[in-house]
């Protein structure tokens, strides 16, 4: 790989050319998302260890709502769908696209946060909090943290789409939107893996 | 794809920057000389001796710790510290030397060297760079604020819930522990990001994986282990977080909450940290060896995949540290054979040291001497490192001093051994003069003297069952004499370290001007003038090989003797430095992390509002910090690109690439 940047490098590039070929940044995503996946490994494998463990209710067969979370799942998984129409946009030099694509993302995503601050007052309603139990405690734990990923993803997104909206997100910064697309379609990824882990399988 | 490589200097690029500039909200700092420089740096090597400086600084913090607990150990019952104090003095011992110590002082090392080695002018993000330092250091100074805060942390450097959780350690001592290591976790993550980023993208054209140097190997096998074992650490701290601040359950027994679920998560962080602490030091003995023996590095691709072996097998032997747990026979067998396993990969790299130096012309200078020690220490604790791979065996040593000894043998015989010989080796190129010798000699001696005499008793007291972590003992155990030797060997520790810092004054003051290659190196580094420019490589060097620096000096004759080459012609001239761009120093790194220590200390106490206030902090430092580009235009064409990623902690191009500019 690196032979071929031999002649890049000593002529008029600006330096722009690396060894991998790939941006700084987006390799930079890259590798911290390689960190995150640790990071919600152990958290994944937290309610895992205790599944089925609490000593007293409400256990989940007794609060989830499966239904629902299937709703505000398929709203985020959707959410990827847009992220992708932006980045496409935007490489196509359409940014009135890109303007509405990146707020359709981020409302979809806003969508999924709303739908899991009422699932979670909900579910403190009816007597589940950090404090019950050890399904409690992982259960909040575990998707709340992923609750903060989505909203900085959000936050992210309404970042670009201003940026936009005053004329700084030109065709050439495209990346820009396809580096913030690899951190919002990860959260994804993630939230199927808890989906799945935590509402879909069941446990006693 | 191709969108992205195409180079982005356009004349709105400077448009755009200098709008951002007047717009900003801090002028940008223009220091290049004082405090402020050194606050709003961005410069690889300031970076480097920053690190340095602070963490030997807490090197001799951690050391004063080692000398109170040796004083209180030097007799039975002693009387220097309560068992309170005790456990706050060995806890901090351990933090501080694990984290603010040996961690730190390899990451001096990586800033300093690595873009030097591998041809670069700085790291991919020098901002970046900048934060995971200031991040480091808030986090170093909130963990020993709690000595003046009502207590230090006392748990064990290993914190064991639910040993630490609120019911039986009330107290913020362990709070002070959680956010501190938090923060230092964020640094570790950030800067194993931005070296890994480095290491692949920006080598010098020439400069293959496979011809950089093994100090640079080991530079980016240990940051994906930072990459991937911080993360689970953060996790274990926010769990043990939730359940003290928040009531939650995991580590609550009565609750149903696992004790067993905290030993995994700390040992699954806990034994790849042991390879991120020991590979730099394997990394720097790997480049002086060859350099004192006047021989290439025996079997180079050999010690770099055992470097690679070590950090993918590291990740499968965590169990051993918890063979009396009670895991059962087919767990403990299978972490044994791993743990047995690990010896060969290290065990090929000792031999490839030993066969370095084997009919090599040696020159026993300072650098020399500490990385000898290095390979012998090192073995020493290797081989009472694989005693504990034997279950059975490991059952006898388990919490004696016995594994004191070995992981001392280990951290101390080994990377601080290593980083010591660093320190003599690439001083005259940091700073521009040599060390002493004469001094460094002596130094060397009583270090490797007071080394053996404090920590080879502890193997004789861990065999005849002295357990750790006890803050005294009484008389008739048969523990008095060796513990009364190690107390000694601790000062004769204290003394070389005074010699060093006296050894730093004095020569100093003498200035022994050694030149811009004083040992005949062999990497790039030594290429460069001393001091090293800001921008590091007028001209960015074309890599041939492995060791190119070396056949720049030297070839060999038809009897396979060196003969050394006419020097060659600098191409340097030429180049007018003013026109080599360079990232630009800024505010924000500093600021941006200055909120972190906010959130922490209002964590611990309590104020939540002021949490608030110091997420904002981050946030907005974090806002202008995109907006601000990586480095300011100048009135040439070069625009730097702006560094308005979105995302601000992925900020845009701030690559050194984006600045890798010449005009020759």
């Amino acid at each position: 790989m690196s032979t071929t940047t031999v002649d890049e490098h000593g002529g008029d590039d600006h330096g722009h050319v690396t060894n991998t070929g790939l941006s700084n940044e987006k390799l930079a995503m890259w590798t911290f998302l390689g960190s995150e996946c640790l990071l919600f490994g152990a958290l994944i494998s937290t309610y895992l260890l205790y599944r089925g463990k609490s000593v007293s209710g409400p256990t989940p067969k007794d609060i989830y709502d499966i239904p629902y979370t299937s709703v505000s799942s398929f709203v985020l998984l959707m959410s990827s769908l847009t992220m992708v129409l932006a980045l496409a946009a935007i490489q196509r030099g359409d940014h009135r696209r890109l303007r509405v694509w990146l707020l359709a993302t981020a409302l979809l995503g806003a969508t999924f946060i709303s739908g899991q601050v009422y699932e979670f007052t909900s579910f403190i309603r009816e007597g589940l909090t950090i404090k019950t139990n050890v399904f409690g405690s992982s259960f909040f734990v575990l998707t709340g943290f992923h609750g903060v990923h989505v909203t900085l993803g959000i936050v992210m997104l309404l970042s670009l789409w201003s940026m936009s909206m005053r004329g700084k997100l030109p065709e050439e910064k495209a990346e820009v939107v396809e580096i913030a697309g690899l951190y919002w379609h990860f959260v994804d990824v993630v939230w199927i893996v808890i989906f799945t882990v935590v509402y879909l399988i069941p446990s006693n | 794809m191709a969108t992205v490589l195409e180079p982005t200097t356009t004349t709105e690029d400077i448009v755009d920057a200098e709008v951002v500039e007047e717009s900003g909200l801090l002028r940008r700092p223009k220091a290049t000389t004082g405090v402020w420089s050194w606050l709003t740096t961005v410069d690889h090597k300031k970076i480097g001796i920053l690190y340095g400086i602070t963490s030997f600084t807490f090197f001799l913090v951690g050391g004063s710790e080692a000398l109170l607990i040796r004083l209180q150990l030097a007799r039975p019952n002693g009387t220097v510290l309560s068992a309170d104090a005790y456990n706050q003095v060995f806890t901090m011992h351990g933090t501080t030397m694990v984290f603010l110590v040996v961690m730190p002082l390899s990451a001096a090392f990586f800033n300093y060297l690595t873009p030097l080695m591998i041809g670069a002018r700085d790291v991919a993000f020098p901002r970046l760079n900048a934060f995971s330092y200031w991040t480091f250091l808030f986090g170093a100074l909130l963990i020993n604020s709690s000595f003046l805060l009502g207590g230090a942390p006392n748990g064990g450097w290993f914190g064991y819930a639910p040993n630490t959780s609120i019911t039986f350690s009330p107290g913020h001592n362990i709070d002070f522990w959680i956010f501190g290591l938090q923060i230092l976790g964020i640094a570790s993550t950030v800067s194993a990001v931005n070296f890994i980023v480095t290491i692949l993208n920006l080598r010098a054209p020439g400069m293959t994986l496979f011809r950089m140097p093994v100090f640079v190997w080991m530079t980016l096998v240990s940051s994906f282990l930072m990459l991937f074992a911080m993360p689970v650490i953060t996790i274990a701290l926010f769990l043990l977080m939730f359940d003290r601040l928040f009531g939650a359950n995991f580590f609550n027994t009565a609750a149903g909450g696992n004790p067993l679920l905290w030993q995994h998560l700390f040992w699954l962080f806990g034994h790849p940290e042991v390879y991120i602490l020991i590979l730099p030091a394997m990394g720097i003995v790997s480049e002086i060896l060859p350099v004192f023996s006047r021989k290439p590095l025996f079997g180079y691709p050999v010690v770099v995949f055992s470097g690679i072996a070590i950090g993918f097998m590291g990740w499968g032997v965590w169990v051993h540290h918890m063979f009396a747990v009670g895991l059962g026979p087919v767990a403990v067998s299978a972490f044994s054979v791993t743990t047995m396993l690990i010896a060969v990969p290290t065990g090929v790299k000792i031999f490839n040291w030993i066969a370095t130096m084997w009919r090599g012309s040696l020159r026993l200078s300072t650098p020399m001497l500490f990385a000898i020690g290095f390979v012998a220490m090192f073995t020493i604790g290797g081989l009472s490192g694989v005693t504990h791979a034997v279950s059975p065996h490991d059952r006898q040593q388990t919490d004696t001093y016995y594994i004191v000894a070995h992981f001392h043998y280990v951290l101390f015989g080994g990377s601080l051994f290593g980083i010591m010989a660093g320190i003599y080796y690439w001083w005259p190129k940091i700073f521009g003069y040599a060390l002493s010798e004469r001094l460094g000699k002596l130094q060397f001696w009583l270090w490797f003297i007071g080394f053996n005499v404090t920590f080879g008793p502890f193997h004789l007291l861990g065999l005849a069952g002295m357990p750790r972590r006890i803050y005294t003992y009484p008389k008739h155990m048969g523990w008095d004499f060796w513990n009364l030797v190690a107390s000694i060997g601790a000062f004769v520790i204290a003394f070389s370290v005074l010699i060093f810092l006296y050894n730093v004054m004095h020569s100093r003051k003498v200035r022994n001007v050694v030149g811009d290659d004083p040992w005949d190196g062999r990497t790039l580094e030594w290429t460069l003038p001393t001091p090293v420019p800001a921008y590091n490589f007028a001209v960015v060097p074309t890599v041939h090989g492995v060791d190119d620096f070396w056949h720049q000096k030297y070839t060999e004759d038809e009897q396979g003797r060196l003969v050394k080459l006419p020097p060659q012609e600098a191409q340097a001239d030429d180049v007018d430095p003013a026109s080599i761009h360079l990232p630009s120093p800024s505010y924000y790194p500093l600021i941006a992390s200055f909120g972190l220590p906010i959130m922490a200390y209002a964590m611990i106490y309590g104020a939540y509002l002021v949490a608030v206030f110091g997420g904002i902090v981050i946030i907005g430092a974090l806002y202008a910090w995109a907006l601000e580009p990586s480095a300011e235009p100048h009135d040439d064409h070069e625009g730097g690109g702006g560094g308005d990623g979105a995302d601000p902690g992925d900020t845009g191009s701030e690559g050194a690439a984006a600045v890798e500019e010449v005009d020759a």
